[in-house]
């Protein structure tokens, strides 16, 4: 079957199995940030943007998807590059692969919280397993990005 | 998970009938659920088109349409308003944001998972689930019988109950070990569901029973727990055992009549 998808402000006409989720369709279309991790909907490391928020895509029927508007780390490159130097200056980042997903869920938080304090930081991105450093320095990292930019 | 082919009916009677006439039908809510299974699925029917994403508020009754996530549900003033908060507190560590901007309300009813906190914490208010073809049915009646129907909307009674909800995890988005869910009208009428066990939550109707006819106080708080924690039924599955199960029930039953009341 086929659907339309905006995958970083871009219109596509994607050809899907009815039974395929949205994490194996971003990844045939050249977003190999989406990473796939336990494939189960419980390590946050297939977030991607779905019309601004949060969601998995590993747990998302592409079919789900049809008519709106995906974006992932390749689409908003400034902004990682701006959240990722935060991450990095604190220790929160040692094999990478949960970076993308965290990124994209801080950018969800970032729109949907009004200065946040931490432990709605930490609740919000609770869905986001990270099996190298632990978390704390994921929050240390998050906070300061988010009192610099006010 | 194989489909044959996915549909997106533009009416509720257009799901309702491809449910109902075509062969291995199933409805997808979110879908988070269902992709976990190893079902080969004829047609699907996603309810994402039916305007069921609702929360809304009338004089007597919340309702809240069968599409709405739990993350909605969560955050929403209306759901958050009545009965402390419950339903919100009973969703909140459901995984991560993200799952919670996917799995719906509808889903969270009918696939009757026997770790639900939903359905714990609807089990202690006046629920009832809206399906298309059936009408009304009281949530522990829709849990005890098989509807081949669409869930459309839950229904909640604006009765002013205070209410609780406990639960163990062993980290904070796992499932549930034990959930606990506790109401309480203006008399000494309580409501305790215990879910999780790893079963369904179930009604503690002998605690409930005790409640009626004392008045409260730590040490009848601490019996109504002792009294549910030996009434209900607790199996052991690879995150507890079952005697870990029955010692948290004296105490989250406990702990939830306390919150209620102090
Ligand atoms: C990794 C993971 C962890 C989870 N952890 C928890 C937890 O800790 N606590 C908890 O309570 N829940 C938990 N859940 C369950 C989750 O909260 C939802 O209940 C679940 O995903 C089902 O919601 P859904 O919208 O995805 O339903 P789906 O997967 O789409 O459907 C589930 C079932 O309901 C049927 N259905 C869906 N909508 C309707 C409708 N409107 N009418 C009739 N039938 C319908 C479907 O046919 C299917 O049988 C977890 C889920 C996942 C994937
Ligand atoms: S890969 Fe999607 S939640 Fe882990
Ligand atoms: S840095 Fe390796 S999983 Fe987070």
């Amino acid at each position: 079957m086929k659907i339309n998808l905006k995958i970083n402000n871009q219109d596509k006409i994607i050809d899907i199995r009815p039974d395929e989720m949205l994490l194996e369709v971003l990844r045939k279309n050249g977003c190999l940030s989406v990473k796939h991790g336990c494939d189960t909907g419980s390590c946050g490391a297939c977030t991607v943007l779905l019309d601004g928020k949060p969601i998995l895509s590993c747990s998302y029927f592409a079919a789900k998807a049809d008519g709106h508007s995906v974006t992932t780390v390749e689409g908003v490159q400034n902004k990682v590059e701006k959240i990722s130097k935060y991450l990095v200056d604190e220790g929160s980042v040692q094999c990478g692969f949960c970076v993308p997903g965290l990124v994209l869920t801080t950018m969800g938080m970032e729109k949907e919280l009004n200065n946040p304090t931490e432990d709605e930081i930490n609740h919000y991105l609770s869905g986001n397993l990270c099996r190298c450093t632990g978390y704390v320095s994921h929050t240390r990292a998050i906070k300061k990005y988010l009192e610099d930019k006010k | 998970m194989i489909i044959d082919e996915y549909k997106k009916p533009k009416t509720i009677e257009e799901a309702y009938s491809i449910l109902t006439t075509k062969e291995n039908s199933q409805i997808i809510g979110g879908g988070a659920y269902m992709r976990l299974s190893k079902k080969h699925i004829g047609t699907a029917v996603d309810l994402s088109n039916l305007k069921l994403d609702f929360i809304t508020e009338t004089e007597n009754y919340i309702e809240i349409g069968a599409t709405t996530t739990l993350r909605e549900l969560e955050i929403n003033d209306i759901t958050n308003k009545y009965f402390n908060g419950i339903i919100s507190k009973s969703i909140k560590n459901i995984v991560g944001v993200q799952l919670r901007n996917i799995a719906t309300v509808g889903g969270s009813i009918a696939g009757k998972f026997g770790f639900s906190d939903l359905i714990a914490a609807l089990s202690v208010l006046d629920s009832k689930v809206i399906l298309y073809k059936t009408g009304a049915v009281n949530l522990l009646d829709f849990i005890n019988k098989k509807h081949n129907d669409v869930i459309e909307k839950i229904i909640i009674t604006k009765n002013n109950l205070n209410a609780d909800f406990q639960s163990i995890r062993n980290t904070k988005t796992d499932y549930a070990i034990l959930n606990v869910a506790v109401s309480k009208h203006n008399n000494n009428f309580y409501k305790i569901a215990v879910g999780a066990r790893p079963g369904i939550a179930i009604c503690a109707d002998k605690a409930e029973s005790f409640l009626k006819t004392v008045d409260f106080s730590k040490e009848n708080a601490e019996k109504a727990g002792l009294i549910a924690s030996e009434e209900i039924k607790f199996t052991s599955n690879f995150r507890a055992s079952a005697e870990y199960r029955q010692e948290l029930c004296k105490t989250l039953v406990s702990r939830a009549i306390l919150n209620i009341n102090c």
